[in-house]
């Protein structure tokens, strides 16, 4: 059962202050949301990022659950070492708790999409028992601000810089989710910060299931976004209400669409928001092909939940 | 009344050795990935975990660098992690290996020596560890495969006592396909010696959480790096003392840094690592023959670099040569030249120090490339100084 915000607020387990994310930074909700929707005990692999960069600086940490970071591209690895180590001294009653333990793994969209997927994607394969969350703000921001693979077509960032000639990212993002709910995991789902209640019901979901679970969570980065940093939760919904990011699940295989906005909204109303994406406003073409990319991958998704369940999954 | 205990001895592969000890030890977590020539540890562990021999959590991993990730998280869950590779392999571990020793886990990887690309090739030299010297892992270079089984045991030890991850390496297909006598210690006395894995932290205890492998600045890298230093001096210390232990418990000679080799008059001798030193040793009993002092020092343990015991075998040499089954590819030749070479400078009476490269992927080394090595040895004792300190042994020029 999802909880209140009020009830959210009590639970302790989740960041503490004082960490030194930017102000406005979207990530520090998602740990709470996450962290908060089970109060069973929790181990927590890191991947290098601005997550773990801001809230473990020696000699201090915002974590107040046990927490490893090893690198940048194995968080996956990492936690499926510990939660291995964790089954096999279980069995040999090494373990103090009679709680059982959950073990998440944290990694922004470099450590996920691009250097971590061959890691990620290995877990997954192997059944690992864990949550692997996503936290995406669509380009590398730990080191100012570079293109991945899930940075969206047309925006600019410091490797795809809007020039004379290239406007900004030629190519569109990737669809990580897809990749991951390829693996045939019991649960995979997108998510994003402004829509808490989603969110929280989804981490809950994927922390009570058993086996590899994923979600991928839209997460605004002030300076990267070019925002100001009152704007995250505003632009983190307007990406949903554009359909530039579907909140979503993969249950099983079959997939749900959590969220359908009521109204149509283009992807320019997104882009307006958004000093990355300042040089399209000029440019119709562009928000056209950007538009038509929104458009099919929405449509797209529609026709993945059409899918007829089986008498028995119903 | 003396009771005989009736010796187990079976002829096993260096690989078949490596993964029976593996066994023995019954490790709480095994991560690893196939590669030539170490493949058949990963595959003949995967059968001891598929017929129950074992209770080990097998973590079969899509690569070398999620092998060595998920030991250092399984490691750090306090569990006794083991893992096994060659390589391009230990190449692919690389960055994680700093991980690993830095965060103080207790890792033993039984590594198998095969050259690195390009070009390709599988069979042996020591690049691959040279390779991953400075990491700060202990690093054991064993002779046989009776050696490298025994090892590994010993390696654990150590690793668990100075929470320093060790390597236990032996020669690619050279031992590890090449069949020998292996004595099977008994699995309890293994178990006695082992006892159980004391972990300095765990990320599983719940009622404390901790925070592992943090940001750690200009402000206090430093000196978690001298600390780190510090650990690996005080290996040093650890090492022979668990070599006593072992050699006590088990009734054996095995020797912890060096095994000198009719050094006690040498005024010449070579300095080897791995199983061409039985080649140098037969050399040496040739030469001794025909009155020639000379004298052979295998060293066995590299890392951490036992410069003190080196110097106890130095002080008669007039000559010393250093074999390397590796080149530094900085025209300085072997890495274990430079850092002998170095050891001794500041000694008043050193001795002249000559550096032969051989055996580059999987070249045959015979007695008779030793007994050359020795010919320019006994000529350089004479004065006769080659022009050239460091040579290639049996290449094509």
């Amino acid at each position: 059962m999802p909880v209140s915000l009020r009830e959210l607020s009590k639970r302790t387990q989740g960041l503490t202050p004082g960490h030194r994310a930017c102000a406005g930074c979207g990530f520090p909700s998602i740990i709470r949301l996450v962290l908060g929707a089970t109060t069973d005990p929790k181990v927590v692999a890191n991947a290098t990022g601005c997550m773990e960069v801001v809230t473990t600086i020696f000699p201090y940490t915002a974590w107040p659950v046990n927490w490893i970071h090893s690198l940048f591209e194995n968080a996956a690895a990492t936690i499926a070492g510990v939660e291995s180590a964790y089954r096999a001294l279980k069995r040999k009653g090494k373990i103090k708790t009679d709680k059982e333990i959950k073990f998440i793994a944290f990694g922004g969209d470099g450590g996920t999409y691009d250097i971590g997927l061959q890691s990620l994607s290995g877990a997954l394969e192997r059944g690992h028992n864990f949550l692997y969350v996503l936290y995406d703000n669509q380009a590398y921001m730990n080191t100012g601000i570079q293109r991945s693979s899930a940075t969206p077509f047309g925006a600019h960032t410091t490797t795809s810089p809007a020039g004379k000639v290239i406007p900004g990212k030629l190519q569109k993002r990737k669809e990580i989710t897809d990749i991951v709910a390829a693996h045939g995991i019991p649960y995979a789902a997108q998510a994003s910060i402004s829509h808490w209640l989603d969110l929280q019901k989804k981490a809950e979901k994927a922390l009570t299931t058993e086996g590899p679970t994923f979600l991928n969570v839209l997460s605004p980065c002030t300076p990267g976004w070019v925002i100001p940093d009152d704007m995250t939760v505003e632009v983190a919904k307007m990406a949903v209400e554009t359909r530039a990011w579907p909140l979503y699940e993969v249950e099983n295989g079959y997939y749900r669409v959590t969220y359908k906005p009521k109204e149509y909204v283009p992807i320019e109303e997104w882009f307006k928001m958004q000093g990355r994406f300042k040089h399209l406003l000029k440019r119709p073409d562009l928000i056209a092909e950007a538009q038509r990319q929104v458009n099919e991958t929405w449509e797209r998704l529609l026709w993945l939940e059409t899918r007829p369940r089986k008498e028995e999954e119903k | 009344m003396t009771t005989e205990i009736r010796k187990k001895v079976l002829a096993l592969t260096g690989n078949e050795a490596y993964a029976y000890a593996m066994k023995q030890i019954n490790p709480d977590v095994v991560a690893a990935y196939p590669i030539t020539p170490a493949t058949e540890i990963v595959q003949i562990f995967s059968k001891y975990v598929a017929d129950g021999e074992v209770d080990t959590e097998f973590v079969p991993v899509e690569s070398e660098h999620s092998a060595m990730s998920a030991c250092v998280g399984a490691s750090a869950a306090g569990a006794r992690v083991m893992t096994a590779t060659a390589s391009q392999g230990l190449a692919l571990m690389h960055e994680v290996l700093y991980v690993a020793s830095a965060l103080r886990l207790p890792i033993v990887l039984a590594e198998v020596n095969r050259a690195l690309s390009a070009p390709i090739n599988i069979h042996c030299d020591h690049s691959d560890t040279m390779g991953s010297r400075d990491a700060g892992w202990i690093q054991i270079y064993s002779e046989n495969a009776d050696e490298a089984y025994q090892s590994l045991f010993i390696a654990l030890k150590i690793a668990e006592r100075a929470n320093i991850p060790a390597m236990v390496t032996m020669d690619g297909f050279i031992v590890s396909h090449g069949m020998e006598p292996v004595e099977i210690l008994p699995d309890e006395k293994v178990r006695q010696f082992l006892g159980e894995r004391k972990p300095l932290y765990t990320i599983l205890d719940v009622e404390h959480p901790i925070t592992i492998g943090p940001l750690d600045l200009t402000d206090y890298f430093f000196e978690h790096k001298r600390g780190q230093i510090e650990a690996i001096k005080e290996a040093k210390k650890v090492i022979p003392e668990v070599h006593r232990e072992y050699n006590e418990f088990f009734g054996k000679n095995m020797p912890d840094f060096f095994e000198p080799y009719r050094m006690e008059d040498a005024e010449i001798a070579v300095i080897s690592l791995g199983s061409a030193s039985g080649t140098v040793r037969e050399a040496v009993d040739v030469l001794r023959e025909k009155g020639e002092k000379v004298g052979a020092l295998r060293m066995r343990i590299f890392r951490p670099f036992p410069y003190e015991k080196l110097r106890e075998y130095t002080g008669n040499l007039k000559v010393l040569s250093v074999m390397d089954r590796a080149d530094s590819l900085a025209t300085i030749g072997g890495p274990v030249f430079n850092e002998v070479r170095s050891w001794l400078y500041d000694l008043e009476r050193r001795p002249f120090v000559m550096n032969f490269v051989y055996g580059l992927g999987g070249r045959d080394f015979f007695v008779e490339d030793a007994l050359y090595i020795f010919e320019k040895l006994i000529k350089a004792a004479k004065g006769e100084r080659p022009s050239e300190l460091i040579e290639y042994v049996g290449v094509r020029e």
